[in-house]
């Protein structure tokens, strides 16, 4: 299961994204990381420092592009020189499956820069999953759609989120990155079991797994990735791995960043799990 | 709902950082909010519509804030966030990525004079100055043209490009230099700052010691970038002249002699000194083919 159409047949292991403060240690120590996960948008640019970086990272490491921009349900029409920047990014890195969220973000040609929840109903769920598979077609690489954290739900919806993501990647026929801490957040807000949604969505297409830290506040939680990963996540990401098998793997570490040793050994934390599993898949 | 939920988002906050009360119709917010977006046990309509109205706008004026040190020393840290919040009123993102955010600062600042008010000019300078560094940073490039792809044209027909990421700007101020001080100051700051970890009070700004104004000036600089590391380059008046006038497409003959004529100074070696700047210019990639 964990090599599947939806992330290029690959075995990834543990990941964690490639960040600014880490540059000069990666560059400069080179330090054994399975796989890094870039955000694209950072690297679809003209020339300059960034390529630079990703040219060094490529030639040691593997990476998996991901993206914070497609927009996959804004009523919008694709920006087309987006998704020809992204196409040649995609070309240059070689990326083995390209992911980004389901969730909308621009309208009229104006950018919230925000990873924003839709209404979960069946027209919605046509029109997001005909703007994925037109995506998919165009740059010609599998695509994984991430669930995102969510502090507002619509009266519109007619299905849960859960329900709402298995119609899209049905009807587009693409893959999930399935965030574990995003259904933790989303289920705090939204007081619903997070265990329904691990446990009701398309397994076979779960092509990669995002974990992450967020933080408490009185009436909600936010995705702020500022934190190491707490235990109901890791809980979740234990059930998740059971259900989908040993997936590609990452952490999210995108505020007061620290050191990379940091990151990368909360990263590997998840070894533990995915061992218990190989144990138990043994069995 | 995507137009009226983004037109939410867009709209300011208010000064207490919370969301309008009020819709642009006149109508109450929070029945604009109830009648597309679900309450909860612990939170309104208004409320959850409210966090993303909120995270909007952090988002984008931290971004403003961290781009923009000079500008936002200029004009103060208080006003700078109006006038970011003005700006970003006036012109929403209109690009995927939040490196394009200040694209029509300048623009603004024109339009508005009053938010840089009462140093209009200095902050013009510095936000040209600043863009052009993002530009330089990560603006595309072409290949450099070599001496061999030169060779058989004279100079009175040759005509040359400039690379796109290099910026030419004809200031009023020294804004390089004060750039270089504010940047040395914050750093400063952020130094005392983590090494006073036991202190939890905010922190005033007062204490600081404040980076002096420039002096109205003519500076001529360079943007650019070298191996990938971003630097600015003064110029000489002629020097500025001269790439100007290939920029546009004159001819390399024509722009030195109209740069030349044009100039005040007499005792210069026009020859020994022209060659000089095209061959610093050329080691430096600054020339590719013209489009």
């Amino acid at each position: 299961m964990p090599a599947n159409a939806f992330n290029g047949y690959t075995e990834y292991g543990i990941g964690i994204g490639l960040r600014v403060p880490h540059y000069r240690h990666i560059l400069a120590k080179k330090p054994v990381v399975d796989w890094f996960e870039i955000i694209s948008e950072n690297f679809m640019v003209d020339g300059g420092r960034p390529l630079e970086v990703l040219d060094t990272i490529l030639e040691q490491y593997r990476v998996v592009q991901h993206g914070v921009a497609i927009y996959f349900g804004s009523a919008d029409k694709f920006d087309r020189e987006h998704l020809k920047r992204l196409k040649r990014l995609v070309k240059y890195t070689k990326t083995p499956w390209l992911s980004d969220h389901l969730c909308w973000g621009s309208v009229d040609g104006r950018y919230t820069h925000d990873l924003l929840p839709m209404p979960y109903t069946f027209s919605v769920a046509r029109h997001t999953a005909k703007k994925i598979k037109e995506a998919s077609d165009f740059l010609e690489v599998p695509i994984c759609v991430e669930n995102v954290s969510s502090y507002a739900e619509y009266h519109a919806s007619e299905m849960t989120e859960w329900e709402f993501l298995s119609e899209v990647v049905e009807q587009a026929d693409c893959g999930i990155l399935l965030d574990v801490n995003n259904i933790y957040v989303s289920s705090q807000n939204h007081s619903f079991n997070p265990y329904d949604y691990l446990n009701h969505i398309p397994h076979h297409r779960v092509g990669q797994i995002h974990i992450a830290g967020h933080s408490k506040f009185e009436k909600y939680i936010l995705d702020t990735h500022d934190h190491p990963v707490l235990d109901p996540v890791w809980k979740m990401y234990a059930h998740a791995i059971k259900q989908v098998g040993n997936t590609a793997t990452l952490l999210e570490w995108d505020d007061r960043i620290p050191s990379f040793d940091e990151v990368h050994n909360e990263a590997l934390k998840a070894n533990k799990f995915r061992d218990q599993q190989l144990v138990a898949a043994a069995r | 709902m995507q137009r009226v939920m983004a037109g939410a988002l867009f709209r300011p906050l208010t000064p207490q950082w919370g969301m309008q009360k009020r819709w642009t119709d006149g109508s109450l917010m929070k029945s604009v909010a109830s009648e597309f977006i679900k309450p909860n046990d612990r939170l309104t309509s208004f409320e959850r519509l409210e966090i993303y109205n909120r995270q909007y706008w952090f988002r984008v004026l931290d971004c403003l804030y961290d781009d923009y040190p000079g500008l936002r020393t200029i004009v103060g840290e208080r006003k700078f966030m109006k006038l970011a919040r003005a700006y970003l009123t006036r012109y929403q993102s209109d690009s995927y990525t939040l490196r394009d955010l200040g694209n029509r600062l300048e623009q603004f600042l024109r339009e508005e004079p009053d938010w840089s008010a009462p140093r209009e000019d200095l902050a013009l300078d510095m936000a040209r100055f600043e863009w052009a560094q993002v530009v330089a940073f990560d603006g595309p490039s072409k290949p450099p043209v070599t001496q061999d792809d030169i060779l058989d044209t004279p100079p009175s027909k040759l005509k040359l490009g400039l690379q796109p990421y290099l910026s030419l700007l004809e200031l009023d101020f020294a804004v390089d230099d004060f750039l270089i001080a504010v940047k040395k100051r914050e750093s400063d700051v952020l130094r005392g700052e983590a090494s006073n970890a036991k202190d939890a009070a905010p922190k005033t700004r007062g204490r600081h010691k404040r980076v002096r104004f420039p002096k109205r000036e003519k500076v001529y600089l360079a943007v650019h970038r070298h191996d990938n590391v971003l630097y600015y380059k003064r110029l000489e008046e002629e020097e500025y002249a001269i790439l100007k006038l290939l920029d546009r497409g004159v001819a390399v003959d024509d722009a030195c002699i109209e740069a030349v004529t044009a100039s005040s100074r007499a005792t210069v070696d026009w020859p020994a000194q022209i060659k000089q700047w095209f061959e610093s210019w050329s080691t430096l990639g600054w020339f590719c083919h013209r489009s």
